[in-house]
């Protein structure tokens, strides 16, 4: 564990990515086989087994360190990581431990098989053992989430130079379901032929936003545009007879999208399509809003009312594999055709549809289509160089999404409260209302948007204008408004203006603006109207 | 609180009646007695300042010609019907807990306050008294300071690597009490101490009055960073990656602030080091020093109030939550605007 949290302390003690990609590819290159392993499983958000459910942490730690409950719980919401909040609230002490990070995996693993009084002993006997980063990232064993400011991206450029191997192979190779105690480092990383799992996909290929018009990006004719679908990316893998879901946060969610497997019907194996998951009911021209994808993202076992509801299908804009072949490096234009040819036979009820290209010969043709999106329930446009290839990653100049302007709002402040984590000390979390006669209705709750010197400002101000206290959450004086800006708007019964907004967040701080001309209610119900 | 309270909590601040006195008020009032000379406990427009010896000097400095008067620590002064004394409080040097005795009835206002001998600022003196008003800017028990010399230890290891590196540390710290202290800290066998002119301009005021500080140099328009290899600079965090700075080549940044115990907080400051050094109490310091009041009556002001009010009322105490407008996050901790530039 020392080699790792040292590991740790050079990652998190600076914000240079020279020095964190050093610090990274000088562990792959001395680190044992299993840790190593290990390392990038954590990284890349595999994380052993639970051994010990959070509430029983909670516990015990609160415990540990003799303060009641309700006091740990407060802490835990405002310092806003468990793992960190128990190693602060323990009594300090020094490390006197020489286990590997493995070590310690495997004796957490070996919880599973022992009764709960023996799991606290183990655990309340490694909080004692374990001081400073080495407690905190033993707790981050057990609840998870090892964000630590290691993209994938930096992961894959620190193997690479510790392994000399391509940046872009390696992505490829850290993808889908493998687990350290299945491969090993010889097999993921220096392999030649890795005999990877038929249900590997993938690095996805994002997109930058397009910040002003596409005029800059020259020649029309050498780009590609289609819709920005208001759905979740997904990744539709079929091989060997199976199909596999991805989702883009590299989840596999191939148990939620039953209907997905109709696919293998109609397209060979050795397919790979990237797209768009959408609600889309048979015989209608828009995909239903992102609120009816919702319901069936949360549901590992759907249930058939719902599968009937709420209908998923792959709007595939990309294709991948062909016949088992990687054909990445081919141009955009080359593989989209490939695609078109693919999905020609497809019957209308075939779960996976062709993403529609749009044509167009100026840039202000697309401009107009933009502005229409909304009707076209997307969210704005992708535009694609025709001869791009495939790449791993967020990479700039060929992929571009050219987003709808949001929806905006003015709006009262009438709520503030503070956040945690990051911004701890500072009220981040606000609640703002719309005027109905001379009440404020509130409707939608934000909390980004505006600056950090912003934030401190307003919590100034909170601090001095709080006209009452609710637990955390203040009441202040309604005096500033503030701009919010939104992708959609639903009627929504269990909130009290009756509407609910997707992605507010307050784009300006209106200190221009009085107070009487914040909007109304009825505003939003016109909005409601127009967009809902 | 009996029926004519010995202390009233005011739109202008902390009122006692008796004497016809605000503590550390907000708005412009005849008569101030002030516990420290951080911007937000000593405002401009008083008609008259009470404070100690030691304090008023940066006082002056930065409200300029105010009326005011100074007393020593632990000296009786009667205003009216009230009996004053002021009381080491250990936050930054001259700061002070205000005693107040009306007919046999004590209170104590706490100002800012860490119980911990930083070794600049006369340290903290607990006051018994009836009602005790604290501050609870670090009133959680995740807020448990590590011993100071680690911390020193720790410092000196980044500026020697700073150093060797050929960089130049930029050490972010608030101008009045917590550079000082870092001073102190800080090996000078590594090399010259720098200073931002708002840190320089306290370190004057401070040596004026007699207190011994390190040697530093000044950083002037013309000073040339080149003939300083190995330097840390002290500054006022809103220093830091500006224009001001760019012209030291290489640097790494750290920041020295109770805040960056959490991690989150010093992530956001985006700096690469954050190191824990506090001029207030943590949550033990806290707990010890209203203990050793032996107040019933504890009035909790600016920080984690409501959680620490609750915390004392389940452990026997009779607390409150008081509002006040003490910005403590502004004062010296890092989080507010610029101390004074």
């Amino acid at each position: 564990m020392k080699r790792f949290a040292t590991l740790f302390n050079a990652i998190d003690q600076s914000t240079k990515t020279t020095v964190k990609v050093a610090a990274l590819a000088a562990y792959f290159s001395d680190a044992e086989d299993m840790d190593r392993m290990w390392t990038i499983a954590l990284f890349s958000g595999r994380r052993p087994k639970r051994a010990v459910t959070t509430t029983k942490l909670r516990e015990w730690a609160a415990e540990a360190s003799g303060v009641p409950l309700w006091l740990f719980e407060e802490s835990y919401s405002i310092v806003g990581d468990l793992a960190e909040t128990i190693s602060l609230v323990l009594p300090l002490n020094a490390s006197v431990d020489n286990q590997t990070l493995t070590q310690w995996i495997n004796a957490l693993r070996a919880l599973a098989d022992v009764d709960e009084p023996a799991r606290k002993d183990f655990v309340l006997a490694a909080w004692q053992r374990l001081g400073g980063a080495e407690r905190f990232l033993f707790n981050k064993l057990i609840t998870g989430g090892f964000r630590v400011g290691i993209s994938q991206k930096l992961m894959t450029r620190a193997l690479s130079r510790a392994t000399g191997k391509p940046e872009a192979e390696l992505a490829h190779r850290l993808m889908g379901n493998w687990h350290p105690d299945d491969v090993s480092w010889h097999e993921l990383i220096e392999a030649e032929d890795a005999t990877a799992d038929a249900s590997r996909p993938y690095p996805f290929y994002l997109a930058y936003g397009l910040e002003n018009t596409p005029e800059d990006l020259g020649d029309p004719s050498d780009w590609r545009a289609e819709w920005k679908w208001d759905g979740i990316r997904g990744q539709l893998i079929l091989r060997d007879g199976n199909y596999f879901v991805w989702s883009r946060g590299e989840e596999l969610m191939t148990d939620r999208f039953p209907e997905l497997a109709r696919a293998i019907d109609h397209l060979p194996p050795g397919t790979v399509l990237d797209g768009e998951l959408l609600v889309w009911q048979p015989g209608e021209t828009y995909p239903a809003s992102f609120n009816a994808l919702q319901a069936r993202i949360g549901r590992k076992k759907v249930p058939k009312k719902l599968l009937a509801d709420a209908p998923v299908v792959l709007h595939a804009y990309d294709l991948l594999e062909w016949q088992g072949v990687d054909i990445r490096d081919k141009p955009f234009a080359e593989r989209r055709a490939m695609l078109e040819a693919a999905c020609a036979g497809l019957p209308s009820d075939a779960p996976v549809k062709l993403s529609p290209q749009h044509r167009f010969s100026q840039w202000s043709e697309l401009s107009t289509l933009r502005t229409n999106a909304r009707d076209a329930h997307a969210e704005g446009l992708m535009i694609k160089r025709a001869e791009s290839p495939y790449l791993a990653g967020r990479k700039k100049g060929d992929w571009w999404k050219w987003k709808l302007d949001p929806l905006t709002i003015d709006a009262v402040m009438i709520y503030a409260q503070a956040g945690s984590g990051r911004r701890a000390n500072l009220f981040t979390d606000f609640t703002f209302a719309v005027w109905n006669g001379n009440d404020l209705v509130p409707f939608t709750k934000a909390y980004s948007g505006l600056t950090d010197a912003e934030f401190r400002q307003i919590t100034a101000w909170v601090r001095k204008n709080t006209l009452e206290r609710f637990g955390p959450v203040r009441k202040v004086t309604p005096h500033h408004v503030f701009e919010i800006a939104f992708e959609g708007i639903q009627a929504s019964p269990r909130h009290k203006s009756g509407i609910a907004l997707r992605f507010p967040r307050m784009s300006r701080w209106r200190q221009d603006k009085p107070l009487q001309e914040a909007n109304t209610l009825d505003d939003l119900n016109e909005m409601l109207r127009i967009y809902g | 609180m009996s029926p004519n309270p010995i202390i009233t909590f005011t739109q202008q601040g902390i009122y006692c009646p008796a004497g016809d006195f605000y503590i550390d008020p907000w708005k412009p009032v005849d008569r101030a007695l002030i516990t420290h000379g951080h911007a937000d406990h000593a405002r401009p427009g008083m008609g008259s300042y009470l404070a100690t010896h030691l304090a008023l000097p940066v006082m002056r400095h930065r409200l300029g010609d105010i009326r005011a008067e100074g007393v020593n620590y632990g000296e009786m002064r009667t205003i009216r019907d009230a009996r004053v004394s002021f009381h080491p409080a250990g936050h930054v040097p001259g700061s002070a807990q205000i005693r107040i005795e009306v007919a046999g009835e004590i209170w104590v206002a706490s100002g800012d306050y860490k119980v911990v001998d930083d070794g600049l600022s006369d340290p903290f003196e607990p006051v018994k008294c009836h009602h005790f008003i604290t501050e609870s800017t670090f009133g959680l028990p995740v807020f448990r300071w590590p011993d100071q010399d680690a911390v020193a230890r720790d410092l000196n290891t980044w500026w020697r690597g700073c150093a060797e590196a050929g960089k130049t540390a930029f050490l972010g710290a608030y101008s009045l009490g917590k550079a000082q202290r870092l001073m102190a800290m800080l090996d000078p066998s590594i090399g010259p101490i720098l200073t931002h002119t708002a840190v320089e301009n306290t370190n004057v005021v401070l040596r004026n009055q007699g207190i011994y500080l390190a040697d530093t140099v000044h950083v002037t328009p013309e000073l040339d960073p080149k003939q300083y290899p190995g330097a840390l600079v002290l500054s006022p965090p809103s220093a830091q990656g500006s224009t001001w700075a760019r012209r030291f080549g290489a640097q790494e940044t750290a920041f020295a602030s109770g805040w960056m115990a959490l991690r989150g907080i010093r992530r956001r400051r985006t700096g690469d080091r954050g190191f824990v050094i506090s001029d207030h109490a943590d949550w033990a310091g806290l707990l010890w020093a209203i203990k050793q009041t032996e107040a019933e009556n504890i009035y909790v002001t600016h920080g984690y109030t409501d959680i620490l009010t609750r915390y004392l009322n389940e452990n026997g105490w009779n607390a409150k939550v008081v509002p006040t407008q003490f910005d403590s996050d502004a004062s010296d901790e890092g989080q507010g605007r610029g101390d004074d530039g």
